[in-house]
């Protein structure tokens, strides 16, 4: 830790208003108690009763089930922020996290955005910007292009489209300018498919995002997802390392490690470094990661985008450096300078996360809503804030290594239709990967849902996969591994 | 003051020095049962019962409904029952948003009258985010459409009759 230099305009937070629900809202009160900060969480009518809501100081109801009439109300949010008195809102991830209009509304009521600047959240949110921004601040871009709209709709038969695709070469992927989570994506491999694809993208971003912009981008099919965990307070950036988050079905991270696994040094620093450049070149504020397609093979890679918020997989980087990223997060806000230099950031072992997510992998991951009936999890030794202290200590005393569970989950709790899957992620640390691949090995073994079908037993057989054991599969391992058991029967799975 | 993480830790570290297998403990506020399990790990359920604060009470809500009501199946009937003679229901294959057409603003997929086969998308659930394609399931006619646009449909309740082919 660095004493403070420079005295900016600091003001203590003493009310957070948690504009978030599920395993992210628990997270965040979490840090918030511990700090000694109140905390008021929106709920919308489905969630009233959900853990989150039982361990907020207060709840405020900010609208029906429906995301788009309660978490995705921007004016709802606020006004939910201005009634409970409170100093900041913290977004959590996904939902208005990186909404500008809800950070630029924010600074109007004279409450504190938990997050980057309006500014910063339009050059990352867009990705095309965002593309611009990356190659402005010298990092490597997939060849790629935006689509020309004709009058508010996709011209999809215009021949400049067909051309911006042969000069990127086939595959090539149809991705939304407006947004990310696997929304607005379409692979295309010949100029046939083209046109139907870049309309059907195009529909799902507007749905999705208002915004029916797309753009093309060359699609790489064997690629590893990496990306690096940005701190930023507005003059300094840092890096608190990096994460592998390859083991994805249709976008989606299913498991997530840091380090990630067999970078070689000048790989891993060369990345770090290009991560920390943007955000030096964005001014950026706030914790945020840039993800990038890496091609190990050849040892390049690729920028793909910002995410200007904290993600779901944080606590794999919280478990190396000990750190918490929500205590970081809040300090920002504050106005403070970033507590930490780059040298006081170290590293220590290995974490690996499942996201347990109630989905039905034997029925094509059918979602599974309903009630939870019995939730038993691993003990956990390891949380945010405290360091790695008591981790070692309990390895040392030998309860089992170091295991975290984030849920938002218990017994009888909801598991509405309306929202995303995910019931809790499962955080191993050990001394190095194969201790930490034990560790999570037994860790899912201690885990037991009723009520709803979840994918532990799925992701108990990718931890036991000899390819996935042997670390640094590629994105397109899942895809392959769930074809492999479909063929091979019981024997792999 | 309910129970922190730092507590449970403390709990288990204690728990881990003795004897014994399994602690349960109940209050008024939660409930936490660790339990040894043969691999010499420890599990631990734990429920916080503490009800939510409306801002501004100061005092814990009573729940008002049953929390659970949402995501029960529909009472609505099987497909290939319904109500009404010679109709068949097309029902929610899973609780979810029901949604008429593709997307805000296009066209619904049918209208009463229209003419389907079984593998005819007459309509949409959106569940947890993901948007599940629903068929007619059998050829015939759109005689009815009982659920409303964006209206939330539990499991197995009728979204549309369909007066099948002679």
């Amino acid at each position: 830790m660095t004493g403070q230099s420079a005295v900016n305009h600091s003001q203590a937070l003493r009310r957070v208003l948690v504009a978030n629900r599920g395993e992210i809202a628990v997270r965040v009160i979490t840090t918030c108690r511990r700090l000694g900060i109140e905390t008021v969480l929106t709920a919308s009518d489905a969630d009233a009763y959900s853990l989150p809501a039982r361990l907020a100081d207060q709840v405020i109801r900010i609208g029906p089930a429906s995301a788009t009439a309660s978490y995705l109300n921007v004016d709802a949010v606020v006004g939910a922020a201005v009634a409970a008195g409170a100093d900041a809102i913290h977004p959590g991830y996904g939902f208005l996290s990186e909404n500008a209009r809800l950070a630029r509304a924010c600074a109007a009521a004279g409450i504190v955005f938990i997050g980057p600047d309006a500014r910063t959240l339009e050059a990352a949110g867009d990705k095309l910007a965002a593309r611009a921004h990356a190659t402005a601040a010298g990092l490597p871009v997939l060849p790629g292009g935006d689509i020309e709209l004709a009058g508010g709709d996709i011209e999809h038969s215009d021949p400049r489209v067909i051309a911006l695709a042969e000069r990127i070469g086939y595959p090539v992927l149809v991705k939304a300018a407006g947004g990310g989570g696997g929304r607005g994506l379409r692979v295309v491999r010949e100029p046939a498919e083209l046109g139907h694809a870049v309309s059907v993208a195009s529909a799902e971003a507007a749905a999705a995002f208002g915004d029916p912009r797309v753009y093309l981008e060359r699609y790489v099919e064997r690629g590893r997802h990496v990306e690096v965990q940005l701190l930023g307070d507005g003059q300094r950036v840092i890096h608190l390392g990096d994460r592998d988050c390859s083991v994805q079905r249709r976008y989606q991270k299913l498991i997530e490690e840091a380090p990630a696994p067999d970078l070689g040094s000048d790989l891993r620093e060369r990345l770090r470094a290009a991560a920390v450049a943007l955000g030096v070149h964005l001014g950026y504020r706030g914790a945020g990661t840039v993800e990038f397609l890496l091609d190990t093979a050849r040892g390049e890679f690729c920028f793909l985008e910002v995410n200007a918020r904290i993600q779901v997989e944080h606590p794999v980087t919280e478990a190396i450096t000990g750190m918490d990223i929500v205590a970081e997060q809040l300090s920002i806000a504050e106005g403070r300078p970033l507590r930490l230099r780059q040298e006081d950031v170290t590293f220590a072992g290995h974490a690996i996360e499942c996201r347990i997510i109630a989905e039905d992998p034997d029925r094509d991951f059918r979602p599974s809503p309903g009630t939870i009936t019995r939730a038993v999890f691993p003990a956990a030794t390891m949380y945010p804030g405290y360091g790695l202290v008591r981790g070692a200590a309990d390895a040392a005393a030998g309860i089992g290594g170091s295991v975290r569970v984030d849920t938002h989950v218990q017994a009888r709790s909801a598991v509405p239709a309306y929202y995303d899957s995910l019931l809790a992620k499962v955080i191993a640390h050990g001394g190095d990967r194969d201790g930490a691949l034990a560790v999570l090995s037994g860790a899912l073994d201690r885990c037991a849902l009723d009520g709803v079908t979840t994918n532990v037993a799925m992701q108990r057989a990718i931890v036991a996969d000899p390819e996935f054991r042997a670390g640094g599969v590629t994105t397109d391992y899942l895809a392959r591994y769930l074809a492999g058991r479909e063929d091979g029967g019981a024997g792999r799975g | 003051m309910e129970l922190t993480n730092e507590d449970v830790a403390d709990i288990l570290a204690l728990l881990d020095s003795l004897p014994y297998d399994e602690l349960d403990l109940r209050t008024d506020r939660f409930r936490l049962t660790l339990r040894r399990t043969p691999t010499d790990g420890w599990t631990q359920e734990r429920q916080d019962l503490v009800d939510p604060v409306p801002l501004g009470s100061g005092t814990p809500v009573t729940p008002d409904h049953d929390i659970s009501v949402m995501s029960e199946p529909g009472q609505s009937g099987e497909p290939g029952q319904s109500g009404e003679a010679g109709l068949v229901a097309v029902v929610a294959p899973l609780p979810g948003t029901f949604y008429r057409s593709p997307r805000p603003g296009a066209a619904p997929f049918v209208e009463v009258g229209d003419a389907v086969t079984a593998d005819t998308v007459v309509a949409i659930v959106e569940t947890m985010k993901l948007m599940n394609s629903v068929p007619a399931g059998t050829p015939g006619r759109v005689a009815r459409i009982d659920a409303e646009n964006g209206q939330f449909t539990p499991l197995g309740s009728t979204l549309i009759l369909i007066e099948p082919d002679p």
